[in-house]
């Protein structure tokens, strides 16, 4: 449905996209996930029209529409600062691109009132957009977007602008919206979370670049980088040395003696030997703090020693800030509430069965 | 009487205060060229079109200046300026009267916007919003206003001379005094809207810090407060220089055989002295662009800003006191504040008043003894009365439609757009405001005299089109940078969600970006076309009978000695331009 083929964009000096590539198919809902900065919005503003990029091409089903003006694209976009037109009533703003297109009133009407309803905003056809509460705003943008039916739909952070508790309602509602049109959805977000819950797939930029493309799942169980690992749910990074390898795994001796048997994600044709030093990196989920067990190693080969630095109670866990010997960064584990307290001396098991991955220890590392 | 630029001059400098768009990205020229076609045209057609009339008439200027009688080059010109004593007079009662303007504004206008600013007395708002009052006054109404209050026969003049049994009237109001009397008058309110301006800006914390330090109240205002109302001060004072080097009505009324610059260039084009008029006028033009550059260097540096936001310095009270020393200041105040209302009202209420005084009927009396509303029946009635109103209307009209035009579309490219030679074209947008009317007028007339289309010139003069463009090109920048404002006030994301809605470049803006320009394009038009209605300081050096506007006719009426006709003429300006000054403001909100 919507290809970008090696896309580049430059400002200047600056590369804010470079050589993207990536597909969405016909009904996908895909997103765009990443830091500020990191060229999300840059790659939509290419697929909309309103930066043409410095080369590549965008094709939309088999129109290459690299360098057509925006409003020959059909496509609908959703803005962040959603760009009601201050000047017109909610009617109006939902009409203007049918009118635009010229299409004839009894059209209009049709198509308006059913984009209206389907944002449920029945009633308030001749309300002045300004006089709308944010929410509301956000689904007169989308119903303006959504109205003269395009394929595609492009939306820009639409939900950032909304309260918390608005936000995870609106999720739902825009997911079951856009599946419910099989409409393809392009939408933009610095959100994990927002990610997760509305997307099919999802493709993690940082700067400029591609990091992965894929499902929520895959993301978070088989991150491609180390970006991607900690920008995805919470990482922990562990120094290790490779001890032996063993097809797609290797072992690894961890700071305090440890030994852990690893997934290797190489990436761009790196690979792994004994010796080589690696990054190991695990979810807090896949810790456990344990303080019965005597510190050296010896009881359980996994077990890596560490001292409680801070307890949280957040709810359904507990999270533990902690600090281990060798390892340079501060490690997350979850628990239970009464699992230690801060100053104590533990060890952290690693959970059965929970993955864990190495990473090579180079330049693409954080 | 400061004429219409000040107005204009003083609008347009506080829109382009206004702070800039988004960043824009920079795509290359071939890219720029493919995607925006109809704008790379817009953009060569305004650049085309500013470099002909504002930049191209300017050189014609400069060419006379220095051509000899039978053609070929020559600095004749300049050296008989330098040996003339009478010019070189002229150059420098321009100059020490701006000076000395500069000083008597200040005297006035900063006293006045501390009073306002730092103390809370009964009346106080109503006060501070008549300190303008002087800005509702169209230029030469203005000065006939004076005429009429401190002239040979003015009421004050008469009033003094009967009081006092004189025999021949207290002062005689000409030369140069008179017209700083009128400068300080129309100037000062630049001083008090400056200092009020940087006084609402300076917050109480810097005052209350200086306290703390130990401070007194006068090291305060000398290290503390000054200095930090140095930017507006500075920039008032520029302005006011500015604006009375170009000033044209009160020399030309009130100067009797005293010559300034503008006067001077006036009497050389009456004796038609091509080449020494064509120097007059570089001097003036010259002086004006200084001033102008030294302007925009004071403006980066206007950048004092209080760290607390939203904090409005606190007023004492004055005369809330009780006892004898409150009521002695309730007192002194209120007869302050009538006295100071009443001069600054005596103007406008003069004018009215003479104008229903029919012609003939006001001898000697101290009051004109007979009142009627002939004079505005006449006006109306009377065909060769109506032909100024009617010829002003129309010229305005034209002048302020073409300025919407170009002001629209300038706006748009400067807001929206990168486009080569946009630098150049941001200066000949302001270009026309620091150049004074008289200057303009003698460019324009010496540019469109005759008849060479390859070159872009064609004969205007003397037919209907020569004060409607003048009108047009002193109003540039007044409406592009009430325009550019609302550009600038308004999301560039509305543009894009109009095109991402299939709209075309002319739909968007027809539909979005006019619309949301309106009110601003709107009010800065009001301002123009008022302007332009009582035009006087070009319009005399450009019109013909057939085509002579409303400010021509009451210098004739005057001449004439019917100054109840001239003074009706005036108060209709009056009401037209406090029509525009209220629905513009109704606008601007």
């Amino acid at each position: 449905m919507l290809f970008l083929e090696r896309l580049t964009k430059r400002f200047g000096e600056v590369t804010a996209v470079a050589d993207l590539s990536l597909e969405v198919a016909t009904g996908e809902f895909l997103t765009l996930l990443g830091p500020s900065g990191c060229g999300k919005t840059t790659t939509l503003r290419m697929v909309a029209g309103f930066e043409s990029p410095t080369s590549g091409r965008i094709r939309i089903r088999d129109r290459d529409v690299t360098s057509l003006p925006p409003q020959r694209r059909e496509i609908g976009m959703v803005f962040q600062s959603y760009a009601l037109f201050p000047h017109l009533d909610v009617f109006e703003n939902v009409a203007f691109g049918l009118r635009a297109r010229g299409a004839d009133r009894a059209d209009i009407a049709r198509r308006v009132a059913r984009a209206i309803e389907l944002v449920d905003l029945g009633g308030y056809e001749r309300r002045r957009v300004q006089a709308l509460s944010g929410g509301q705003q956000q689904r007169v943008a989308l119903a303006r977007a959504l109205a003269p039916e395009p394929p595609v739909l492009l939306l820009d952070e639409p939900l950032s602008n909304l309260d918390a508790a608005l936000r995870e309602r609106t999720r739902a509602e825009l997911r079951s919206l856009v599946k419910r049109l099989g409409i393809t959805t392009v939408f933009v977000t610095h959100d994990q979370e927002e990610a997760f819950a509305l997307s099919d797939r999802i493709a993690v930029m940082n700067a400029a670049r591609m990091e992965q493309v894929g499902s929520p799942e895959m993301l978070y169980f088989r991150p491609a980088t180390p970006f991607v690992a900690s920008f995805v749910g919470k990482a922990n990074f562990l120094p290790a040395t490779v001890e032996a390898v063993d097809g797609e795994e290797v072992t690894c001796r961890l700071p305090g003696g440890a030994y852990w048997r690893v997934r290797a994600v190489a990436g761009r044709g790196a690979s792994f030997a004994r010796g080589d030093n690696v990054r190991v990196m695990t979810r807090p989920e896949s810790l456990r703090v344990s303080r019965n067990g005597a510190v050296g190693g010896g009881e359980r080969p996994d077990a890596i020693p560490a001292r409680v630095a801070e307890r949280r109670f957040a709810g359904a866990t507990t999270v533990y800030r902690l600090a281990a010997p060798g390892v340079p960064e501060e490690l997350l584990a979850w628990g239970e509430a009464d699992a230690a307290s801060p100053g104590d001396e533990v060890v952290l098991e690693r959970v059965a069965g929970a993955v864990a991955w190495a990473f090579p220890h180079g330049p693409e590392g954080e | 009487m400061d004429d219409s630029q000040a107005v204009s001059g003083g609008t347009a400098r506080t829109a382009s205060a206004g702070t800039t768009a988004g960043v824009r990205p920079v795509p290359s020229l071939i890219d720029r060229v493919r995607r925006h076609r109809a704008s790379t045209i817009l953009a060569a057609g305004v650049l085309l079109l500013l470099i002909w009339l504002v930049l191209y008439p300017n050189l014609f200027l400069l060419a006379d200046s220095i051509r000899g009688e039978g053609g070929g080059w020559t600095l004749a010109h300049y050296a008989r300026f330098f040996k003339s004593n009478a010019e070189l007079r002229a150059l420098w009662a321009s100059v020490w009267i701006s000076a000395a303007s500069v000083v008597f504004s200040a005297l006035v206008g900063v006293p006045l916007a501390f009073l306002f600013a730092r103390y809370e007395f009964p009346g106080r708002r109503i006060f501070s919003a008549l300190a303008a009052m002087p800005v509702l006054l169209p230029p030469l109404v203005g000065v006939i206003a004076f005429l009429f209050l401190y002239g040979e026969t003015g009421f004050l003049t008469r009033g003094i001379q009967e009081l006092l049994g004189l025999e021949s009237p207290p002062w005689r109001l000409s030369g140069p005094w008179a017209v700083l009397l009128v400068h300080a008058y129309t100037m000062y309110v630049y001083f008090y809207l400056f200092t009020s301006a940087g006084l609402a800006r300076l917050d109480d914390a810097h005052v209350e810090a200086a306290a703390a330090l130990g401070a007194s109240r006068w090291t305060t205002l000398r290290r503390v407060t000054l200095p930090m109302l140095a930017p507006a001060l500075g920039g008032a004072s520029l302005l006011v220089f500015m604006t009375s080097m170009g000033s044209f009505s009160a020399p030309y009324i009130f100067g009797g055989g005293y010559r300034v610059l503008t006067t001077q260039i006036f009497a050389s084009k009456v004796n038609g002295e091509v080449g020494l008029v064509a120097v007059e006028t570089m001097f003036l033009a010259v002086s004006s662009l200084l001033f102008l550059v030294l302007l925009h260097r004071y403006e980066g540096q206007r950048t004092y800003t209080g760290t607390v936001k939203g904090t409005a310095g606190t007023r004492r009270r004055l005369g809330g006191g009780t006892g004898l020393r409150g009521a002695m200041t309730r007192l002194g105040l209120g007869v302050l504040g009538i006295g100071s209302v009443t001069f600054l009202l005596l103007p406008h209420l003069t004018v009215i008043l003479v104008s229903f005084v029919p012609e003939g009927t006001w001898t000697t009396e101290l009051f004109p003894p007979v009142y009627s509303v002939q004079n505005y029946a006449t006006l109306f009635s009377r065909p060769d009365r109506l032909v100024p109103v009617v010829n002003s209307l129309r010229m305005a009209a034209m002048a302020t439609a073409a300025n919407v035009v170009l002001a629209f579309v300038a706006a748009y490219l400067l807001a929206r757009r990168r486009f080569p030679g946009e630098g150049l074209a941001r200066a000949l947008i302001v270009l026309p405001w620091a150049l004074p009317g008289t200057v303009l007028a003698i460019a324009l007339a010496t540019t469109f005299s005759t008849n060479q289309p390859l070159a872009g010139r064609f004969i205007l003069i003397g037919t209907v089109w020569i004060m409607p463009l003048a009108y047009f090109i002193r109003n540039i920048p007044l409406v592009t940078h009430a325009a550019l404002a609302s550009f600038r006030q308004f999301d560039p994301t509305l543009e894009e969600a109009a095109a991402s809605l299939g709209a075309s470049w002319l739909t968007t803006m027809r539909r979005v970006a006019f619309p949301l320009v309106l009110p601003g394009l709107a009010a800065g038009a009001l301002l123009a076309f008022v302007g332009a209605l009582g035009e006087f300081v070009a319009s005399i050096l450009l019109y013909t009978h057939r085509t002579r506007p409303i400010s021509i006719e009451i210098l004739s009426q005057l001449r004439g000695y019917d100054f109840g006709g001239a003074a009706a003429y005036g108060v209709l300006l009056i009401v037209l331009m406090a029509i525009s000054f209220g629905v513009g403001r109704r606008f601007m909100d």
